[in-house]
């Protein structure tokens, strides 16, 4: 008797069950589409992350540059500046100068590095320099009186810049190796450590028509490219990979060499729920540095990415929120007011001897089905919105710990500090999709049962609460 | 046997007294017809002697029961099992169909699938309807929705049947139709059975009718005389009617 009533009653009110149904479709549909958004939003972020943070680093440590330090002109250069402004060097010299710089992170010395590594919890701690080749060719203009030096002077020069990381040859995990892949040649090895080779990513090298046996000048060295590498898609790579020891060798921070330093210290924990405690273990060991972990590193990320997972996080979320609130209200409503067209129904049927359980029973099982069906139909709505996403959605920008321009990029400099800047900032690009993961989909299923549920309680509750003698007295 | 004492019953806090010290009894197998003007308690009545409202005193009784006193899921088991209704707009339920209408008089006595089926089947067969089974109500005209409804109230076999205006939208011959099969069903199968109506010619089918005015009942000394010979009428007092 049940089945049979509840189907005919949502035959004969098909076009309320479909309402109810699609209303609630709506809400279902949009809390799959915004969960899928937000889910591709996670593992966008997290493409990111693990591209710039490596398989198995958990920490890493750095130091904020020194004020007015790693201007981004390279130390060379700025003497060569001096040199023309003081008239040593004439007008129609030519100018090439290449310089292995550390633009982005302050030092940190071995000792630090050594201090990191003995830390309780603390299993593995490697040192990498994060630096940028600088080369500035030109031929030096005629100054002419009362000229200041700009214009004419820095639209004479131009300048490239790649990145470079100094790695550990010994140890690539962790560092910013951990994740990458040889594609060809060969990776670094032992002997490896003081040598003039190097690695290069797969995009520069296809960009710079680099292969292995390649030479490159790094620092105004020729190193040779022994590897291709390949780092997980979405991430944003240094051009370049050299040992450690030839980094430290060749590159300077503004005068000063890097003899023993390293700007970056990858540190691995030795279980997950020890990270905050080594973070602040090295927080205390050293005070001035930067110690950052996967939690820190998300709150970094800006461009599209952060604003799209603002976006699923406050906006989508509450818009959901007030799209169910509605779905469910307006299915509440109209099943209360079905209820209120059936008082004579309902009568009846406790006038014959159903008991209001039974009558309570049946207003739910309908409430149930038409929730259940806006569910099936919301499933649909969510994948059909996340397909639209999948294919409309524009790609995404990451921007990662983005050094600050420093105060002294003004005037001649500022334009070749600007793109070293850019240069060292770690700016990746992702496709957005929006992947309806199973738990979405129980979510959904989940809402249609509490929302019909929800209705049929307020219709049922209606309904219990008539009383038989309602059915004799319409009639009197 | 119905036996009511002192019934009264009051509305909207005490302002309006519908009922005022009804005393009756009904024999087994006895058939009163209770008139009276629109508004003077007559519905009521039924509604207290079915069970579906309480009085504010006195007691109805049916087979020893009190249905005032009993717990509402009490009262619900005896209208299931004891009491069939027949209502004047017929009271179907508008999305299913005869033989469907039939069968919810069956659902809560726990009589499962293909059994209350037939049996539905069979009541709808006595009433004339066997090709109207899966009709819907509004498919069929008045008078055979009334025969789904006494199918309906009948296909449980009750001991009791109340009918409230049972030909109040009907038209005179189907009147004469409804009258008649209220009667045969009256006689087979042995039921008590009051019926409100304003219709004369109904009430004069009845062993014995009653006035309702102002709340209160008067039973008239006249009965039907082809009908009283299938059980003598005795009244609160003893009497035996005619």
């Amino acid at each position: 008797m049940f089945w049979t009533y509840l189907r005919r009653e949502l035959r004969r009110r098909v076009r309320q069950a479909v309402f109810i149904a699609l209303g609630l479709a709506l809400g279902i549909g949009l809390v799959i589409t915004v969960t899928s958004a937000a889910t591709g939003v996670q593992n966008a972020q997290a493409a990111v992350l693990h591209s710039l943070y490596g398989v198995g680093t958990d920490l890493t440590v750095t130091q904020p540059p020194k004020q007015g330090a790693g201007s981004g002109l390279t130390f060379g250069f700025k003497q060569q500046i001096k040199q023309v402004r003081s008239g040593q060097i004439a007008a129609g010299t030519k100018i090439n100068d290449n310089d292995l710089e550390n633009t982005q992170y302050g030092s940190l010395t071995g000792g630090q590095l050594a201090a990191v590594s003995r830390q309780q919890h603390v299993t593995a701690a490697t040192g990498a320099l994060a630096l940028t080749d600088i080369t500035v060719t030109g031929t030096v203009p005629a100054l002419t009186a009362g000229s200041n030096g700009s214009g004419s002077f820095s639209s004479s020069f131009t300048s490239s810049t790649f990145t470079v990381d100094g790695v550990n040859v010994a140890r690539s995990s962790p560092g910013p190796l951990s994740s990458a892949a040889v594609t060809a040649g060969r990776n670094f090895g032992q002997a490896d450590a003081s040598a003039d080779v190097a690695l290069a990513d797969s995009g520069y090298a296809t960009a710079e028509k680099l292969k292995t046996g390649s030479t490159v000048e790094v620092g105004s060295t020729s190193f040779k490219i022994v590897g291709i590498v390949s780092v997980p898609q979405g991430s944003s790579p240094p051009n370049l990979y050299i040992p450690l020891a030839k980094a430290q060798q060749l590159g300077t921070t503004g005068a000063a060499k890097l003899t023993g330093q390293v700007n970056t210290i990858y540190v691995t924990a030795d279980s997950a729920s020890n990270i905050p405690a080594v973070q602040q273990e090295l927080t205390r060991l050293l005070p001035s540095a930067t110690v950052t972990d996967a939690s820190d590193l998300a709150s970094q990320v800006t461009g599209s990415v952060g604003s799209a997972a603002s976006l699923a996080d406050n906006l989508g979320k509450w818009l959901s929120v007030a799209v169910l609130v509605a779905a469910f209200g307006l299915a509440i409503l109209l099943t209360m007011a079905a209820v209120a067209r059936r008082v004579r129904e309902f009568g009846t049927l406790k006038a014959i001897g159903w008991r209001s359980r039974r009558i309570v029973g049946q207003v739910m099982g309908e409430s149930l089905v038409i929730g259940i069906i806006g569910g099936v139909a919301g499933v649909a709505l969510g994948y059909g919105g996340a397909a639209l996403i999948d294919k409309f959605a524009p790609k995404l920008s990451a921007i990662v710990g983005a050094p600050s321009a420093p105060a002294a990029f003004t005037g001649v400099t500022g334009k070749l500090a600007q793109q070293v800047s850019s240069a060292a900032t770690h700016t990746v690009y992702v496709t957005l999709t929006a992947p309806v993961t199973l738990s979405a989909v129980l979510l959904a299923v989940v809402l249609a049962v509490a929302g019909g549920l929800l209705a049929g309680m307020f219709g049922g509750w209606r309904a219990a609460r008539l009383r038989p003698a309602a059915a004799l007295a319409k009639v009197e | 046997m119905y036996r009511l004492s002192g019934v009264t019953k009051e509305y909207s806090h005490g302002t309006v007294l519908a009922l005022r010290g009804v005393d009756l009894e009904v024999p087994d197998g006895g058939w009163l017809a209770v008139r009276g003007p629109t508004g003077h308690g007559k519905s009521t009545l039924l509604q207290l002697m079915g069970g579906l409202d309480r009085p504010t005193s006195g007691t109805v009784e049916l087979d020893g029961r009190d249905l005032g006193r009993l717990s509402d899921t009490a009262v619900t088991r005896v209208r299931a099992d004891l009491i069939g209704f027949v209502f004047q707009a017929f009271n179907l339920i508008p999305t299913l169909t005869a033989v469907e209408n039939v069968e919810t008089a069956l659902a809560p006595l726990g009589i499962r699938g293909a059994q209350r089926r037939r049996r539905a089947a069979e009541a709808l067969a006595a009433v004339g309807l066997a090709d109207r089974v899966h009709h819907l109500p509004s498919e069929l005209s008045g008078g055979q929705q009334q025969r789904v409804a006494i199918a309906r109230a009948m296909v449980k076999q009750p001991a009791v049947l109340l009918a409230d205006e049972p030909t109040g939208n009907l038209d005179e011959d189907t009147r004469d139709d409804i009258i008649a099969l209220l009667e045969g069903v009256w006689r087979e199968q042995h039921l008590t059975m009051v019926v409100v109506t304003h219709d004369s010619v109904v009430a004069a089918r009845a062993q014995r009718t009653g006035l309702m005015r102002e709340g209160q009942l008067t039973l008239a000394a006249r009965t039907s005389q082809d009908v009283q010979a299938v059980l003598p009428w005795t009244d609160a007092a003893g009497q035996t009617g005619n």
